[in-house]
């Protein structure tokens, strides 16, 4: 670059020869010398400018452009990356504590119509009424001739169903694919699955919605693709409750019971390893909620977790376990049981008006169900006392079982706990729980004297709950329920082996106008095996139960229950891998006698 | 010289050319071998979940018991009950004769007592 000097010497030897002055030029020299600098820097900034803003330009056309292309495009799987965590299917299966199936998907059609394109409305109708018989071909017909373009014909279909509509051979006759739940144990454990039904329903594809039980208290975690299919694990034993209910049907009808019910309960864990209710359904094919009489008549009803009845004497364990807790008795220590006794206006009175007083040890005051015995120690606890000891066992509060039944069926009490809900909630009147709570109540006391929490998910292990009672009252209360079996009022629960300990209890029913039935019982058996270490607990409940076998009804669990128990855990017991325990052999012995 | 970095250029442009045109129809084989792949997968799974589903079916305690006691002339099986159930310690043999020390010096009936 030539650079132009500021003072060039002929223009500064001419200003001088004419008198000018020379700094003149050099000033107008600078001033162009600035100007061109300056018109230079603009250039270069203004190129800088545009160049970004090309750049800018661009950048925000791709972004823009990509999301407008996103946004427009049909959405499509990576077809050339491997499949990770596919979606096997809409929703997960659920299996029981060894994988085995009981609910599953199946894939089916459902069947719809589009009258426009159909050839033949009226073969079609005819047909399609011949095929299903629960159709109707004049409403068929009418429906085909209408107004209208599209109409659901069935919902699920066999595969030979298909076939005979594919034979009809109308266009107007179309299958949409559908994914249905299957149940293949049937009536097995209907009351914990529950049952599941279509929600919106689409021409390719329909929701499948859980509407009762398990089904619907996981609805979100069965359906939730993040799991890959991975089943849902009960806690039940296929095997167990399938004799549990084998069992307590033929019970049921030789007791001549309306209804019964079994919880079977691991006791440490609270794990449901076997829950029957009878009557019941399946539920392939739900019934529809009776929507007269009562409820509680309807198979649907889960007498196990729903039933909430008084459960009688079975709360006795209770009473004595927290009168030898707070240290007030002792096994041994001889308590008042002089029947009858009067309290204000009310007579307690025992069984069938006995008096198996005056004095009764507390351990014979299980054994032989003293109503009185237990009433007496219930006023020395007091009604504070024992309302908080009921209520850390659970029997205040819904059980949290995961059912979506389970938080309906709270339990009934006064809520003025007075003097008399004391004495007669001692021995199980004036309370009404379900036999759910009945097991984990039992579980609680009688595995060591930690709460468990009563769960229908299968657990690998579970951290020990609080401490409801030492271990010394828990064992001295399961020798009480031993000697019950031994030599009280559940001799019928003798199964050789396995220590069977329990309570039996028989309540009357409520009438729904207010007092009791005479003749109407509920008979429930609450049982520990083996009692010396004890594995599980099983509730056994009948409802209006009576053994007829005698000239006179009988109708106390002892009669009712506890042979049906017995039966159970004879069945179940090797099942769960409990060995018999077998006493010791002697030595022979030979005794000399005289003839 | 020149030329013949020319050709040789001009070559190898249609040298990748080819490699591309090649390699794009590839592609395309090997996407449509997965999407053949991903269906028959797709397929095989529902069948699978069709046979768990039937296998579960067959296998219900219910039809098992009937099959149990249609057959039960050849099978002769019962519930297992807690007497088939145990150790073998637990087994009662019976008692060797040496085992039972009797000393008899009077004219009395002997009566034993075996467990």
């Amino acid at each position: 670059m030539i650079r132009t000097p500021l003072r060039p010497l002929a223009r500064i030897l001419r200003a001088r020869e004419t008198g000018e002055n020379p700094d003149a030029i050099e000033a107008e020299n600078l001033r162009l010398r600035h100007e061109e600098m300056r018109d230079k820097s603009r250039f270069q900034a203004e190129g800088r400018l545009l160049v970004l803003s090309v750049f800018f330009f661009c950048a925000f056309a791709l972004v823009g452009a990509r999301m407008g292309l996103l946004a427009a495009s049909e959405a499509e799987e990576p077809r050339a990356r491997a499949t990770g965590a596919a979606i096997l299917a809409q929703r997960a299966d659920i299996t029981d504590r060894n994988g085995r199936i009981l609910a599953t998907n199946l894939f089916t059609n459902s069947l719809y119509a589009q009258p426009p394109i159909m050839v033949d409305k009226a073969r079609a109708a005819r047909e399609l009424a011949r095929i299903f018989p629960e159709l109707d071909e004049k409403e068929l017909l009418e429906d085909f001739s209408g107004s209208r373009k599209f109409l659901w014909i069935r919902k699920k279909l066999s595969p030979e169903q298909k076939q005979a509509v594919h034979d009809i051979g109308d266009p107007g006759l179309l299958f949409g694919p559908r994914e249905m739940r299957l149940y293949p144990n049937g009536k097995l454990a209907a009351h914990i699955l529950g049952g599941a039904s279509f929600g919106r329903e689409g021409v390719h594809s329909a929701e499948v919605i859980g509407v009762a039980g398990v089904e619907k208290a996981f609805d979100d975690f069965l359906r939730d693709p993040a799991n890959g299919g991975r089943p849902l694990e009960l806690s039940i034993d296929l095997s167990v409750q399938t004799a549990v209910r084998q069992v307590l049907y033929g019970g049921m009808k030789l007791m001549n019971a309306k209804g019964a019910a079994a919880v079977l309960m691991n006791i440490h864990t609270g794990e449901i390893v076997a829950m029957v209710s009878l009557p019941d359904f399946d539920p392939n094919d739900r019934p529809t909620p009776a929507l007269t009489g009562d409820p509680a008549d309807s198979p649907l009803f889960n007498r196990a977790v729903q039933g909430v009845y008084e459960l009688g004497s079975t709360f006795k364990i209770f009473t004595t376990a927290q009168s030898m807790e707070l240290g007030l008795t002792k096994a041994n220590t001889m308590v008042d049981a002089d029947a009858p006794m009067k309290w204000g206006r009310f007579t307690i009175r025992e069984f069938d008006n006995k008096n198996y007083g005056p004095k009764l040890s507390v351990t014979d005051v299980i054994v032989h169900s003293s109503n009185v015995g237990t009433a007496r120690m219930a006023m020395e606890i007091g009604g504070v006392r024992q309302k908080e000891f009921l209520r850390t066992l659970g029997f205040l509060e819904p059980t949290p079982v995961e059912l979506v039944e389970a938080p309906g069926a709270k339990p009934i009490y006064h809520s003025n706990w007075s003097e008399i809900t004391t004495i007669t909630a001692s021995y199980g009147h004036g309370i009404a729980a379900s036999p759910l709570h009945l097991a984990a109540g039992y579980s609680s006391l009688l595995n060591g004297g930690t709460l468990v929490k009563p769960t229908l998910l299968r657990h690998d292990s579970v951290a020990l709950g609080p401490r409801v009672v030492s271990r010394e009252v828990s064992t001295a209360s399961r020798d009480m329920l031993r000697q019950v079996v031994t030599r009280g009022t559940a001799s019928f629960g003798r199964v050789p082996g396995y220590e069977v300990g329990g309570k039996t209890g028989t309540a009357n029913k409520p009438k729904h106008t207010g007092g009791y039935y005479e003749d109407k019982n509920i008979n429930t058996f609450a049982a520990i095996f083996p009692s010396s270490d004890p594995e599980y607990t099983l509730i056994i409940s009948m409802d209006e139960a009576s053994d007829n076998s005698s000239d006179k009804p009988r109708r106390t669990a002892g009669w009712t229950a506890v042979p049906v128990a017995a039966e159970v855990i004879r069945r179940v017991a090797p099942l769960l891998g409990l060995r018999p325990i077998i006493e010791e052999i002697k030595a022979p012995e030979v005794t000399l006698t005289s003839n | 010289m020149k030329s013949v970095l020319y050709v040789l250029s001009a070559m190898a442009v249609m040298g990748l050319a080819f490699w591309a045109y090649n390699e794009n129809y590839q592609t395309q084989q090997a996407l449509k071998e997965v999407d053949r792949l991903q269906r028959d997968i797709g397929e095989r799974r529902e069948a699978l979940a069709v046979l768990r589903a039937e296998w579960a079916y067959l296998n219900r305690p219910e039809r098992l018991n009937d099959l149990v006691n249609m057959n039960f002339e050849r099978l002769s099986l019962l519930p297992l009950t807690p007497e088939q159930f145990g150790r073998v310690d637990q087994l009662s043999y019976p008692v060797a004769p040496e085992a039972v020390t009797l000393e008899i010096d009077n004219s009395v009936a002997v009566q034993g007592d075996q467990p």
